[in-house]
Parts: C-alpha cells; structure tokens; sequence
C-alpha cells in the first residue's frame, strides 16, 4: 500500500485528502468513512464535503478560517484511528436494477467481451454476477462509479468517443461501471442498457444511489425492459443492508 | 395582463439564474449558478436588494419583454444595446420600466452574460433549495417566447442610478493558485504556461472554456495516468490535446485529466466574460495572497450599495445624438466620414 493519507490544497478555498493515488477497497472504504466522519464532527467554516474514489473534498470559507487551522483539524482527525480499516458507512442500500445487455440497446457488448477474453454469453454471466459498489457518485448528478469488476474486465476507455450514450446506459472501462444519469459522449463501452432514472430534479428523492450502495444487475429483455419506463426507479428493488 | 414580466421574443441562452446550489457536489452535482457572480451583487446593489433574488442571465443575446407592472429593473454584466419603446438605456444602471412598455435587449457589445434583474426579483420555481437553470444537469431550460415570468413583490426604491463598473469583459491576465496536479508539470511547462497569451476559444459555455493557445499544447511528464479526482469551478484542466479549459458553474464534479491551477473566485467573472478571441493570460500568486485577495474582493461587494450614484445624462446616453444637427448643416461624428 502506499504511503498514509496525503493533504493538499484545492484552489483558494479547498482542501483535498487523498488516501492513495490508485483506486484501491481499502482507500475507497478510507474516503467514505473519513467524509463521513468530517460530516459527524460539524466543523465550523466548512461549507462542502464530497468523497470521489480514493479521497475526500472540504470546501471552506478562506477568509473567515484559514487552511493552517483546518489542516490541523484534518490531520488530528487523520490520527484518530486507522481510516484505511475503517468500516462501511451505515444505511446501505442493495440495489438489483433490470439491465439488458447487448442487442441493439447496448450495442458494444461484443466488442467489450472480446477484449476481456469472454463470450458475449460469458461477459453477461460475469456482468450479472458481480456485486459492485458504488465507489464515488460524480461527473453528472447521481451517476455511480460501479467497482470493482473481476481482473479481465481491465480494459481501457475507447481512444475514440460514442457520440451519446441514452441515459440509463451501463458502460465498461478499467474494471468499472458506470450508470449513465444524463445522455451524454462517452469513451466507456456501451454494454448494457437500463430503464433507471438516477436523477429527478423534481422528485422528493432527488438522487436514487449513494455513495457506499451496493447494485446487482439482473439481465432482462428488451420488451421487459420498455415496460419498465415508466417506473423512474426502472424496476429496480432496493433493500437495506443490515 | 400578467403582474410579472411577459417574453415576446429571447435568444437562446436566456435562462433565470441566483447563486445556484452549493452542497450537492457529493451528489454529482455542481453548483451552477450565474456565470459572473459579481453582476449579481451590482444589480442588487443597484436595487438596494439582496443578491440572492433570482435574476435572467443572458447569454450572448437577451430578448424583449414587455412589464405587466411598473417595475424597477436594473442592466448589469456584458454591456448589450438596450432600448425601452426605443429610447436607448445606460448599462451598469436602474431604470423605470412601466407598465405596458416594452423593453428590447440586443447582442452583447462586449463579455459574454448580460444579467437583467427586477426589483423584488423573480419568483421562479425551485429545485434542491434555488432557482438557477442548470442546463447540463437539466434543471429548469431556457426562457422562451411567450413565458410569463412572475415577480416577487419589490419594497421600492430609486431607479435613475448607475454604478461605475471596471471593465471585465474583454479578457485579461487571471491570477491562479496552485492546484491538484500543478506539480506534475514541468517548471519549464508551467513558465511558458504563464508566458502564453490564450484565445477564449468561439466554444464555450455555462460548462467551462476552453483557451486556444498559439503554439503548442501543455503536458505532464510522462504518461502518468491520473485518478478520477473532484472538480469544482475555476479548475483549469489540460485536456488530451495540450489545450486548457476553465471549468465554470455548470461543470461536471469529477474529472481525470490534470489542473495546472485554479482561478481565483473573484477572477472568475473574467474568465467567463472574455469573449471569443479575447486576449488571456494567467499568473500564479501564493496562497496567502489569494487569501487576502479574496478578502479584498469582499469587501469591495459589501462596498457596492455605496458606490451607486444618480445617473448623470451624458451624451452618449441621448438617444439618436449622431443625427442631431449639432452645427447647422454639418452632422457630427463618423456619419459624415461614411458619405464620403
């Protein structure tokens, strides 16, 4: 592993502490829980926190609190225990959301399995057997970085952009996932395809996934799949971890 | 008639914007907001409101629009040509719009975001605790042809006033920090970094801007690859081709490619303002100086509501000056040079 947490300044008025600088279980758990915990402590002065793959984000007021007193607000909160031990954060959710994958809905499944040495049959297995997690939610509103796929799933993103990916689409790179939230260009395979809308501006539950959640999906067929569109959580079903 | 403001006709980037919604980067989504802050603070400080009241932003273009009251209203951001039944109004001020009369915003003479604001501000829906269009994440959309656009109601006070505004629409040099990756690049690449005049790009939007430089692109050494890390507004990310591009209100919360520095908050405004092909240039000032910058930049907001004055008519204000018979039989200005 390497070296313990690193803090450095970010812009005039963050601060960032990074667990590691390659995604890894351990500095990922490290993040979530250390954000959580700067949520628990309350610190005055701090506007923002947000926790990405391996590190966590403080946003502040830099004139009324300066980063010398917050980096040692940080650093003793470091000390406090071994964050990289740390457990889950609690009132996780197990999400199975619907997915199709391949067909015309999906359409770089079979490129994605030749890379990872598989079968378009054996990429689906592999696919829908994985328990992942959701490692950070970012880029777009609610949209899950989905980790961490097995070994032959390392493959990289296209040098070459997809135009658009629809939204609920579910894309492969570097032994992730990621749930799309909006339509968006993308240089992540597109090998799956879902009904889920992780982001309703409107709906009293704005964002369905959290940081932390853990998802499963579970292969369907296209006519499945429509008659879930209408359904904002895409026939998924969640339950509490306990 | 409507008690609000009714759109006749508005141009594409025409969207109702506050402060945004800071606190939901966790979530995945940025803050938003209007592009230049400090236009927020001019128009309330022209009001004599506060700069939390929803305002129209308008991007390159504004629009017409035609008062169902009287109401207060005040210009500030990018200068644009401004006319009420077709007497031209003063930028950076507060006027009278009545009843009936209809107000007409052209193009933009200089910068990029005009902001138009009403007195008591407009009382447009909410979403996750504000106002502001967020496009990219598709909260709320562009104000269009036949909206009516509701106001909350305006305690009163003086229109007639103008505030005297530095110009921070035609590019400039933009004073950054460090940030995340700065280190990563060279001494040498970050000297020539700071020695390079850039071009705001003709792309650009609420997302960010991306700046043209004359000769080669910026790198890191070596192929290094870096993790996915948070990104918030003023990054400057070197993307694939060497290029930079300033993240604005509107960005994405996370991003791979590294952040030579990061402008500073009250710098921002100009960075969004300059428009395409506007000169730009940056230059690194320590922390502590930034710091104290910012503090500054504060307290000059705070500052503003003093700064207001009368307005006092001069004669560019006077509608239709150049056809004026100034001295009888000569026309004045370039009029005369063009029927040459």
């Amino acid at each position: 592993m390497a070296a313990g947490p690193v803090i450095r300044t970010a812009g005039v008025d963050g601060v960032l502490i990074s667990f590691s600088d390659t995604l890894n279980e351990s500095a990922n758990r490290a993040a979530l829980a250390f954000r959580a915990a700067v949520d628990a402590a309350g610190w005055d002065g701090v506007e923002e926190t947000s926790s990405s793959l391996v590190s966590v984000y403080m946003r502040f007021d830099p004139i009324g609190f300066d980063h010398a007193t917050m980096h040692h607000r940080i650093t003793g909160l470091l000390d406090s225990r071994d964050w990289y031990q740390a457990q889950l954060p609690e009132g996780r959710r197990f999400w199975q959301i619907p997915a199709v994958f391949g067909t015309d809905l999906a359409p770089q499944l079979a490129q994605a399995a030749a890379q990872a040495g598989m079968t378009e049959a054996q990429a689906i297995a592999s696919l829908a057997a994985a328990r992942l997690r959701v490692q950070t939610i970012g880029f777009a509103p609610g949209q899950p970085y989905l980790g961490t796929l097995p070994e032959g799933w390392d493959i990289p993103r296209q040098s070459q952009l997809t135009a658009r990916v629809p939204e609920g689409a579910v894309a492969v790179a570097i032994r992730q996932l990621v749930l799309f939230s909006v339509s968006t260009p993308t240089g992540w395979q597109h090998v799956g395809q879902t009904a889920m809308r992780l982001f309703q501006p409107d709906a009293d539950t704005p964002f369905l996934l959290r940081a932390g959640d853990e998802v499963q999906f579970t292969p369907t067929t296209p006519d499945a799949l429509d008659g879930m569109r209408r359904d904002p959580m895409g026939g998924a079903t969640v339950t509490v971890i306990r | 008639m409507s008690r609000g403001l009714k759109v006749i006709k508005a141009g594409p980037g025409v969207t109702l914007q506050d402060k945004g919604r800071p606190g939901w980067l966790d979530a995945g989504l940025s803050r938003g907001g209007a592009a230049d802050l400090l236009a927020l603070a001019e128009g309330a400080a022209l009001l004599g409101q506060s700069d939390d009241l929803p305002v129209l932003e308008l991007a390159g273009m504004g629009g017409e629009f035609r008062a169902g009251v009287d109401m207060r209203i005040a210009l500030t951001g990018a200068p644009m040509q401004a006319d009420l039944d077709g007497v031209r109004l003063a930028w950076n001020a507060s006027h009278l719009l009545p009843a009936g009369a209809s107000l007409s915003i052209g193009g933009t003479v200089s910068g990029s975001y005009g902001y138009l604001h009403v007195g008591g501000g407009f009382a447009g829906p909410r979403w996750l605790g504000a106002c502001s269009a967020h496009m990219s994440a598709g909260i709320g959309g562009p104000v269009q042809a036949g909206d009516e656009l509701a106001t909350r109601p305006d305690p009163g006070g003086d229109v007639g006033m103008a505030l005297p505004v530095d110009d921070r629409f035609s590019g400039g040099t933009v004073r950054i920090v460090e940030s995340l990756q700065t280190r990563l690049f060279s001494a040498d690449e970050r000297d020539r970094f700071t020695a390079t005049t850039f071009q705001r790009d003709t792309h650009g939007n609420r997302m960010g801007v991306r700046l043209v430089p004359p000769g080669d692109g910026f790198h890191i050494d070596s192929g290094r690859t870096i993790l996915s890390e948070v990104i918030v507004p003023g990054d400057i990310q070197i993307t694939g081709d060497g290029t930079p591009f300033v993240l604005l209100s509107e960005c994405q919360t996370t991003g791979g490619y590294p952040r030579i520095g990061a402008v500073l908050p009250s710098d921002l405004p100009l960075v969004a303002q300059a428009p395409a092909g506007a000169a730009i240039r940056f230059r690194f000032i320590g922390l502590e100086d930034a710091i104290e910058t910012e503090r500054r930049a504060a307290t000059a907001r705070k500052a503003l509501a003093r700064a207001v004055k009368p307005m006092i008519r001069d004669p560019h204000s006077i509608p239709d000056l150049l056809s004026y018979q100034l001295i009888s039989g000569v026309t004045a200005g370039s009029d005369s040079v063009d029927e040459d």
